[in-house]
């Protein structure tokens, strides 16, 4: 069990700040992510879009940000707990106990849910039957290409995942990709090679057609597929891989017992405190009248939930506010050096 | 003549837009000129639309389906919208992000429908 002052879920740009503010008034905190790196969605979603709203930063992409932004914590040393997801939170006598799907267990007075719009999952199959074969015959990543040798595989997507794939398993299995639209959208390199491979008969290209159905009982046998103008069609199929991209799901947030409205966790603002009593919700999670779901009002939140983390951290403590220009214990905390 | 425009820019009529779920019901709400498809939706409560991503074509849960009376009337499809579209539940020939979609005076009496689910 990890005992700390804070636990941030969520290691977007809120949550790193978060642990900053934190650190500055002397808080240790460890921080969540399930995914396998820090940013959160300016990471997933935009890493190269330029960001053009953060306070006297003119312009600068999402993975710049979260450059920046790692860098200025580097100096309190929080463990990062990447690739996990918080599954259970319960409350012993003041403090919380957190347990994640890897089996970490964390326990603090203050837990700071920085959570943006939930996990992000692959996006699943829209068949029902699809269900029963799911981490059997169909994947959504891939984890052990061993598995797929000599074999049928229907690869569904137009991205970059799905291209990669095909052309890495038509080397040692008969491949059919299968999209929806005629274009595939990837690197020109990646594109011209499918094409190549096409030519040689390694790799099977179906547009535009979508999987209608999934065939077998025990063990899928094949799938059906169906042209734009209603033609359908069978092909054999041992493995089936879907690339369609990552969806947002607030997971097993919702069962924790807060007040949830529209995916989002009502706070009050001076401390951005939940419904329950040390656990905090700041940055896209939050909502308050007015909310604005922009870096900078997290950035802020962040601000104001560390120092109420303060008082339940350091209940014999009297929080004292000061300037990191001028602080000598922020600069300490910094490991500035004169 | 002056009266009658000047009438017309104090009273504006809003464009009409109806929501139609994946089971036939019907929403019409005025949504004022400007705004998305998709935020006028969320202003006015309707569900079938969540937008997770705020607008920024990031997360295809805003997907609506558009008669094809009124999908050429539409400004064109851009490649980002149908990479995107790729990754919505069930796209079809007619899908659209409702985030792309400004609302005009043109656009009064839309119809959209929304897919069963978003994701
Ligand atoms: S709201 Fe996310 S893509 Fe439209």
């Amino acid at each position: 069990m990890i005992k700390t002052d804070a636990i941030i879920i969520g290691a977007g740009p809120t949550g790193l700040f978060a642990v900053h503010q934190l650190g500055i008034i002397g808080l240790k905190c460890e921080i969540i992510d399930n995914l396998d790196r820090a940013g959160g969605q300016c990471i997933e979603l935009y890493p190269d879009k330029p960001i053009y709203d953060i306070p006297a930063i003119p312009e600068c992409t999402g993975e710049e940000l979260t450059n920046g932004l790692l860098k200025q914590v580097a100096p309190f040393k929080a463990n990062f707990h990447l690739n996990q997801r918080v599954e259970e939170i319960k409350k012993e006598n003041n403090l919380w106990i957190l347990k994640t799907n890897k089996g970490n267990a964390f326990s603090a007075p203050n837990v700071i849910i920085a959570g943006g719009v939930g996990s992000f999952e692959p996006r699943k199959l829209t068949l029902k039957e699809a269900e029963k074969f799911e981490g059997s015959q169909i994947f959504y990543s891939v984890a052990n290409k061993n598995l797929f040798q000599n074999k049928k595989i229907s690869i569904f997507g137009g991205g970059d995942s799905a291209l990669d794939w095909a052309l890495e398993l038509s080397k040692t299995n008969q491949v059919t990709l299968i999209h929806r639209r005629a274009e595939f959208r990837g690197a020109a390199h990646t594109l011209n090679e499918v094409k190549q491979k096409e030519k040689e008969g390694k790799i099977l290209i179906k547009t535009p057609y979508n999987l209608t159905s999934v065939e077998g009982d025990k063990i899928m046998t094949g799938i059906e597929i169906k042209h734009e103008d209603g033609k359908l069609e069978k092909i054999k199929t041992d493995y089936i891989l879907s690339f369609f991209g990552l969806i947002m799901k607030l997971g097993p947030i919702a069962e924790w017992g807060l007040n949830i409205d529209k995916k989002t966790i009502p706070v009050n603002t001076e401390t951005f405190q939940t419904n329950k009593e040390g656990i905090f919700a700041i940055g896209d999670i939050c909502t308050y009248p007015g909310k604005l779901k922009l870096i900078l009002s997290g950035f802020h939140e962040g601000a104001l939930a560390a120092r109420a983390c303060f008082k339940r951290a350091k209940p014999n403590e009297t929080y004292r506010f000061e300037f990191t220009t001028a602080s000598k214990n922020i600069h300490d905390r910094l490991g500035v050096k004169k | 003549m002056l009266a009658l425009f000047l009438f017309i820019h104090i009273f504006r009529i809003m464009p009409k837009i109806t929501y139609i779920s994946h089971d036939g019901k019907k929403n019409t709400v005025e949504v004022p000129v400007g705004l998305t498809v998709m935020e006028g939706a969320l202003q006015n409560n309707i569900q079938g639309i969540d937008a997770d991503c705020g607008g920024s074509m990031a997360c295809a849960t805003c997907h609506v389906y558009v008669p094809e009376n009124w999908y050429d009337k539409l400004e064109k499809v851009q490649d980002a919208e149908q990479d995107m579209l790729d990754m919505a539940y069930e796209p079809k020939k007619n899908s659209r992000l409702s985030c792309q979609i400004i609302i005009s005076d043109q656009l009064d009496g839309l119809e959209v429908t929304t897919p069963i689910k978003q994701t």
